[in-house]
């Protein structure tokens, strides 16, 4: 599929800081695509970039393969949905709705029947003639999707948009953005400090530090395999530990980096493509792939001995964390997966954890 | 805990009374006493040597309504206006310079906004005179720019071309009264529409610009309705303001600039007719309250 919008090097800085450092990306046309990260760390910077608000101090951005240097936020080819909806206070939800349309000179005809269709687009068929200040935070950001859909747009660009509805609603709005998404089939970029909103929408996910874009994947890529220590503890809970390469070898099942550290012991992973040469690496594994018995495992595994000091239910699922002999800790997620059936571990038990060597992520810190 | 020691009135009524009581004592004895008693004297009869007799009539405000103080009314409300519009159009606009200017530079701007505020209304009014007058700075500025050119062309030898200067009449007319006028409401202007301003989600602005509006258009149907609260409310402030001021009439204006405000203080001095300039006070107050009122109706229909 071409790349409806194709950002390169682009760096934006305030002062000394740079809230955008040489990022470059490339979204699809018709992708649900997803910029996350930790707040601050530039994400509304790079949206705002590609909407044309700020000027890049360095880099190019392009939208449906023309440079949009020097073009102005009227004349780009996309919608901007704003963190704080944006609406105007002294219109009705039509006016706002149509506000795009008017400024533009289309017929009043032809904005009256798209205001319509848009509205009912947006479930919000007999909200015309309300007020902004007489609807619910749900029905705000709807009339803001709505604003901004009604103008066509290639590319809808929209900044935490759930951040500010409560968690019940936040829920529905996800699946009424990725509904909204299919229906209009236009490409969608969506910010978000929230992981498990990018990895449940998004197609695919750049995740951010620092103005810097440390990996862009598909959700369960970035989940399965993360490429560094950040991405891998972002995304999701993750048991880490410490460690140096210590030699590779030839195995049946092919060749295993040796990995040497404090409360790991000495263990033997596959390679995922990290260097043999990385002094420092982390080894990790999600607690989820972690199994819990009293018993020491079979040769296979990677097993490591507590005690449990913690159990944190969850509801689906119970998170038992075991403290090691030298002070580390290791958890493991148990599915609560009948009624009936509680994991039978109690604070105080020995037990040993293990998993299998090829759900181990070797990661470079 | 400090809120805990935070009670209601209700708990503490000692400390509530002995915060409150002295400036509600001080609001009644000397502002709600001395305007009830004027608010009478307006509907009192008038005896031979102008003395106020104990009887109910509505006589002077009948007087107020004669042809020749409706005039002075209609004169001093068309002054208002004018001076109320044009406070607007360049309020506005100086609001507007601050409201975008950076940010290390909104407080000094706002400082010379106020400064006025801390000169004394006669010395600003009588600068105006130093202004104006025919051998003011103005004239004399103007003057001394003629004599420039004069001198230059001269040296082209086209000397005696240009006629010799006559100083402008300016002061003592109603032009005179209403920059005056201007320059002492400009602020009550000023600052209610920066507020204004200063409050709206830039959001909004970026908004409608991405929808496709010029910034013309984003001035006319997002910026401007959305502040007009606040310009409204200075608007307003300017016009009752000016609508009462005698001052700059009194100072600068000519014999044909007489405002309401001065017919009111000769009541008090000259004519020694009390009753008939409380009931012009009165008539003033109660078109501000009207005004004051429907304002605040209005705000309140718009939800913000
Ligand atoms: N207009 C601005 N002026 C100065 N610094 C800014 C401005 N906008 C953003 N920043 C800084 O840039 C960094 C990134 O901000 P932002 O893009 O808003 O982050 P995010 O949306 O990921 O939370 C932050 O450190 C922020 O303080
Ligand atoms: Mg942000």
């Amino acid at each position: 599929m071409a790349a409806i919008i194709e950002v390169r090097d682009a760096t934006k800085r305030f002062g000394a800081h740079a809230a955008v450092d040489r990022v470059s990306l490339s979204v699809a046309e018709g992708e649900f695509f997803a910029l996350l990260g930790p707040s601050g760390c530039g994400k509304t910077t790079l949206l705002r970039l590609i909407a044309g608000f700020e000027t890049a101090d360095g880099g190019s951005i392009a939208i449906d393969g023309t440079d949009m240097t020097g073009v102005e936020p009227q004349d780009r080819p996309v919608g901007m949905v704003f963190q704080s909806y944006a609406l105007f206070p002294h219109m009705t939800v039509a006016g706002n709705v149509g506000y795009g349309l008017r400024v533009t000179g289309v017929a009043k005809s032809e904005i009256e029947r798209r205001v319509a269709e848009t509205l009912a687009l947006v479930k919000l068929d007999g909200y015309a003639e309300r007020m902004p200040a007489q609807l619910s935070g749900g029905q705000r950001q709807r009339v803001a999707l709505a604003r901004a859909l009604v103008k066509r747009p290639r590319v809808l660009l929209l900044d935490e948009p759930l951040s500010a509805l409560d968690a019940k609603l936040r829920e529905q709005m996800r699946h009424e953005l990725v509904r909204l998404k299919q229906s209009v089939g236009i490409t969608f970029v969506i910010v978000t400090h929230d992981q498990s909103e990018a990895l449940s929408m998004a197609d695919r996910v750049a995740v951010m530090e620092l103005g810097r874009v440390r990996q862009i994947a598909a959700p369960d890529e970035l989940y399965e395999h993360p490429n560094c220590r950040f991405v891998a503890e972002f995304i999701g809970r993750i048991n880490l530990f410490d460690g140096r390469a210590a030699g590779v070898v030839e195995e049946a099942g092919g060749r295993r980096l040796i990995v040497e550290g404090a409360a790991l012991g000495r263990v033997g992973v596959p390679m995922n493509g990290a260097s043999a040469a990385a002094s420092a690496l982390a080894v990790g594994v999600r607690p989820e792939k972690v199994r819990l018995d009293a018993a020491e495992p079979d040769d296979q595994r990677i097993r490591l001995q507590g005690r449990v000091v913690e159990i944190a239910y969850f509801g689906e699922t119970s998170q038992i964390m075991l403290a090691l002999d030298g002070g580390a800790t290791v958890s493991a997620a148990l599915t609560n997966a009948t009624r009936s059936v509680r994991p039978g571990v109690a604070v105080g038990d020995v037990l040993w954890a293990s998993w299998d060597p090829a759900d181990t992520l070797v990661l470079e810190t | 805990m400090r809120h805990d020691r935070l009670r209601s009135w209700r708990e503490d009524g000692a400390a509530f009374w002995a915060l409150t009581a002295p400036p509600v004592l001080w609001l009644v004895a000397f502002f709600v006493v001395p305007l009830a008693m004027v608010w009478l004297v307006s509907f009192a009869g008038r005896g031979p040597q102008g003395q106020v007799l104990p009887v109910a009539t509505l006589e002077n405000y009948a007087r107020a309504l004669e042809p020749i103080h409706l005039l002075i009314i209609a004169k001093s409300v068309a002054i208002a206006v004018a001076v109320t519009a044009i406070c607007v159009v360049i309020g506005v606009a100086m609001a507007l310079v601050i409201a975008f200017a950076p940010t290390r530079w909104k407080n000094p701007l706002l400082l010379l906004v106020m400064l006025p505020f801390w000169t004394n209304l006669l010395i600003r009014t009588y600068s105006w005179i130093a202004l104006l007058r025919s051998e003011g700075l103005v004239n004399l500025g103007s003057g001394w720019l003629h004599e420039a050119a004069d001198a230059l062309l001269g040296l082209v030898g086209l000397d005696g071309l240009m006629p010799a200067f006559q100083p402008v009449e300016l002061l003592y007319s109603t032009s005179a009264v209403i920059l005056s006028l201007i320059h002492i409401h400009l602020p009550f202007v000023v600052l209610p529409a920066y507020a204004a301003l200063e409050r709206i989600d830039r959001d909004c602005l970026e908004s409608s610009l991405d929808l496709g509006a010029t910034p013309a258009q984003t001035f006319r149907l997002v910026m401007l309705p959305m502040a007009m609260p606040g310009i409204a409310t200075g608007a307003l402030i300017a016009f009752i303001l000016a609508l009462g001021s005698f001052v700059a009439a009194d100072l600068l204006g000519g014999t044909d600039s007489i405002m309401i405000g001065n017919l009111i203080q000769r009541q008090f001095t000259a004519s020694n007719d009390w009753q008939f300039g409380a009931a012009l006070s009165f008539l003033l107050l109660y078109v501000t309250f009207a005004l004051v009122w429907l304002n605040a109706a209005r705000r309140a229909r718009v939800p913000s």
